[in-house]
């Protein structure tokens, strides 16, 4: 008789190490899948005729610019503190507000006595720098009296304290001014209408939001990679103790890399403002938790990753719902064949490494088996002219972006320009 | 690696929390507004059984107990508070039932929440004596309320609620919230979409629209009330959303400007709805369309975005003129009262709904009190709400209040208003271009 008992497989790994790897693996799976059919299915209903037109697209993507570059400015504010302290400052998005609200007692008087209207350049330029130097002021002190003190502690200390700081500075500014919304004056005529750029008609504010950003995170790239103040911050940042052996000034430069995240963050206020005309004493809760996550996206201490990760999130943000409306797109009957294919592909591929049952891949190689598995059925059975059809998408705008950041960081722990901090970033 | 990389995990994870943090967050500055539908706590089963409701008898020099069950805590206090108000002026205005004073007690409040409403109501129902609870403020908090009150025989009549789910769709089917036994003055959220759509497809002759809301129950209720009539216009809907705590419009008003719209209703509130309207410029394919805001953009603070020139806005019409209520009093009488009782103006415009309400109550109570020779009254429970539900051509301060079915009382007519000149609120706001009755 012959024995018909299964061999035994031994899997070199304990189930709960295993569980994790399968889910692990079919989430990176999911992820991909679904952006890849977002993305495709926006190209094919675009091809078919039904998306959107070229200037709807054009507005997006501006607005997703104008938005991104400010999660920009923000972001560098907490990726130089990251760098230098390697804590995160929560409680630079309040900077942030503060620049932004400061900003419109300025530009209230200074449009309740004509100058707003008449002389709009050097209005502008005067409310500007009370938001740099008032953003840039509360940096200071919040280092002063927050963090300071707490040099040396473990680095959950001074996160929880930024954490207090941020409700301090908040409700302290609900108490100055009260919780009204503020209203920025009207831009000029010139700023509210298209000028045509590249030969894109573009809103003149966006365009001048982004200049105006661009320029900001030339002048601190420049500042922090040529002056010998920037030299003493990237020292600090390298090693705090051989920076002060080399006769660095570390509160010093500490003080200083506040300030400059500070007046950045006041440059970002203002262009807030400018864009969306209101500020009130909440204002910098949710784009601090953005420009954060923006700043982790691109690889938190790096100051061009923060710059991109901002972008990327803005673009994500603005264009994201209208490419979750691509899962509307039909799975034609060949493509979801294929993939199905390539499914049973994967679990045999899946099989045989488990078999080998090398203890660094196995529970990927079950997963493949698993997703493999799933895959083929679903591919054959259920793919064929499906259809996603999620209504009011634009909803789901923080939900994607945070989806997109989540999945960046599962394929690449360190975000998209990580890698220099992976040698800067020494606690 | 390890430590590098252990740092990066925490950071990893500190990002994930983060994210849930901030998606809760949007959601959490709910705008509580005097309409809000709050959450729909679906309470299973209607308990009503017909007849056998029992009846309380009031001893000769005992006073009538009704009971008030408002929102007067919280940020919302000031429409409870203006509610109880109304009842009491209405109670003094009405003076005494068959020779008995009437007692409004201590009133409960109801929170503005489902548990509030829950909580209120149970200690009312407590009290076997009481006859009529005037209440509550808040829809999610008559959705808890109603199927304790509606089981103890008690009847309710609120001022303020406008959740449809509470009563019916208009059509004949009831609300998932529904209870007999429950009544309002206010009006029905169908009535302000059923404006709003007829004014677009009926007046201005379009087809195509639009609509956003926020996700909040009350804003997202109204949005598809006016895409379900606007649909049975024949016009074709397509329904769009933003979160609250929404700053850059541009992807939303962009998916919206796809959808080529010649009207947009936004039943929203600020100021995600200050965004809208101004970022709306930016947007190609959006110069022609038609904007209309609901009640919770009529502020002083919205009306005054230049770029709310020539916008509409759909609400209850707040104009009650001289209409008097059964007790004689009109309104200006009864803010005129209402000022002098309590030393300050009105602080909302629900004291008049409950009112009415009152008066009704009271009306009824005497239409159907039997009473003895010694002057003991007998109140059936059955018989009061029969009356109720009988009422018709009721003489109220915000009109004639006739009650359909499902309990919806309300009189008030919606109205739809133009802003021709964002310098001048006082002119925008009493600039009605439509009216639309109830039961027109």
């Amino acid at each position: 008789m012959a024995d018909l008992s299964v061999p035994k497989l031994k899997l070199n790994a304990d189930a709960p190490t295993l569980a994790v790897d399968v889910f692990l693996f079919a989430l990176r799976v999911l992820l991909i899948f679904f952006a890849a059919w977002a993305l495709v299915g926006t190209i094919a209903i675009q091809v078919d005729g039904g998306g959107l037109t070229a200037t709807a697209w054009r507005d997006l993507l501006v607005g997703g610019l104008a938005q991104g570059f400010m999660y920009g400015l923000i972001a560098l504010g907490y990726s130089m503190v990251y760098g230098v302290l390697g804590f995160i400052n929560f409680a630079h998005g309040e900077v942030f507000m503060a620049g932004s609200m400061s900003g419109f007692f300025v530009a209230d008087a200074l449009f309740d006595n004509g100058m707003w209207v008449n002389s709009f350049p050097l209005a502008f330029a005067i409310v500007m720098l009370t938001a740099i130097v008032t953003s840039a002021l509360i940096a200071v002190i919040i280092e002063r009296i927050a963090y300071r003190p707490l040099r040396g502690a473990p680095r959950l200390i001074p996160l929880i304290t930024s954490i207090g700081m941020s409700f301090f500075v908040q409700y302290a500014v609900r108490g100055l001014v009260g919780d009204g919304f503020k209203d920025y004056p009207q831009l000029p005529a010139g700023l509210q209408q298209r000028v045509s750029f590249l030969g894109l008609d573009i809103e003149g504010i966006k365009l001048f939001v982004i200049a105006t950003a661009i320029v900001s995170m030339v002048a601190l790239w420049l500042f922090v990679e040529r002056s010998k103040t920037g030299r003493a911050i990237r020292a600090v940042s390298e090693d705090k103790e051989i920076a002060a052996l080399m006769g660095i000034d570390v509160n010093k430069t500490i003080v200083t890399t506040f300030a400059v995240g500070g007046a950045m963050a006041g440059v970002a206020g203002l262009l807030w403002a400018m864009l969306f005309r209101k500020v009130y004493f909440l204002t910098g809760f949710l784009p601090g938790i953005k420009a954060f996550t923006a700043a982790v996206l691109g690889g938190i201490g790096n100051l061009v990753g923060a710059m991109l990760g901002g972008v990327t999130l803005g673009l994500i943000e603005t264009s994201g719902p209208r490419l979750l409306n691509g899962l509307a797109w039909k799975v034609p009957t060949l493509v979801a064949f294929v993939l199905g294919a390539v499914a049973l592909a994967t679990a045999v591929i899946g099989v045989i490494r488990v078999r080998r049952s090398d203890p660094r891949t196995v529970g990927t190689a079950l997963g493949m088996v698993i997703v493999g598995v799933a895959g083929t059925a679903w591919g054959f059975i259920v793919l064929p002219g499906a259809q996603v059809v999620i209504p009011g998408t634009s909803q789901l705008k923080d939900m994607i972006a945070f989806v997109v950041l989540i999945g960046v960081l599962m394929i690449r722990p360190i975000g998209l320009l990580g890698e220099k901090l992976a040698v800067e970033e020494r606690g | 690696m390890s430590r590098r990389m252990k740092n990066f995990r925490h950071l990893g994870a500190l990002v994930v929390a983060l994210a849930l943090f901030a998606a809760a967050c949007g959601d959490d500055t709910t705008t509580t507004t005097t309409t809000a539908a709050g959450a729909t706590t679906t309470t299973a089963g209607a308990v009503f059984t017909p007849g056998a409701l029992g009846a309380v008898t009031v001893a000769p020099g005992a006073p009538i107990e009704i009971r008030a069950l408002q929102a007067i805590s919280g940020e919302v206090s000031f429409l409870g508070t203006d509610q109880v108000r109304g009842a009491e002026l209405a109670i003094a205005d009405f003076g005494q039932v068959d020779g008995h004073d009437v007692n409004l007690g201590t009133p409960e409040d109801d929170l503005c929440s489902a548990e509030g409403g829950q909580a209120g109501a149970q200690a009312i129902v407590a009290q076997a004596n009481v006859i009529g609870v005037l209440g509550t403020t808040c829809s999610g908090s008559a959705a808890a309320a109603a199927p304790i009150i509606s089981a103890a025989g008690m009847v309710m009549i609120s001022g303020s609620n406008t959740s449809p789910s509470l009563t019916s769709d208009l059509a004949g089917t009831a609300g998932s919230n529904w209870y007999n036994g429950y009544y309002r003055t206010a009006h029905n959220d169908l009535y302000q979409g059923a404006t709003a759509a007829r004014y677009a497809f009926e007046e201005l002759g379009l087809t195509k629209a639009v609509a956003v809301h926020d996700g909040d129950p009350y804003t997202e209720g109204l949005a598809t009330a006016f895409a379900n009539a606007f649909t049975a216009l024949g016009g074709t809907v397509t329904i769009h959303a933003v979160n609250k705590g929404d700053t850059d419009m541009t992807g939303v008003l962009t998916q919206v400007a796809a959808d080529a719209p010649e009207f947009v209703y936004f039943p929203i509130f600020q100021p995600e709805g200050d965004f809208i309207i101004q970022q709306k410029g930016g947007i190609a394919g959006l110069e022609t369309v038609v904007w209309m805001g609901a009640d919770g953009l009529i502020t002083d603070g919205f009306l005054a975005i230049p770029e709310t020139a020539g916008m509409y806005f759909s609400g209850p019409d707040l104009r009650f003129g001289t209409n008097a209520s059964a007790t004689g009093t009109n309104y200006d009488q009864l803010v005129a009262a209402y000022t002098a009782a309590y030393g300050e103006a009105p602080t909302a415009v629900f004291h008049a709904h409950t009112y009415d309400a009152t008066v009704l109550l009271l009306t009824k109570i005497q239409e159907v009190a039997v009473q003895d020779a010694d002057g003991t009254l007998h109140i059936d429970r059955q018989a009061l709400r029969d009356a109720l539900n009988a009422t018709s051509g009721f003489a109220g301060v915000t009109g004639s209040l006739s009650c359909d079915a499902f309990g919806d009382c309300g009189a008030e007519t919606i109205s739809v208003i133009r802003n021709d000149d964002p310098t001048d609120v006082a002119a925008g706001k009493a600039n009605v271009v439509y009216s639309f009755a109830p039961g027109a």
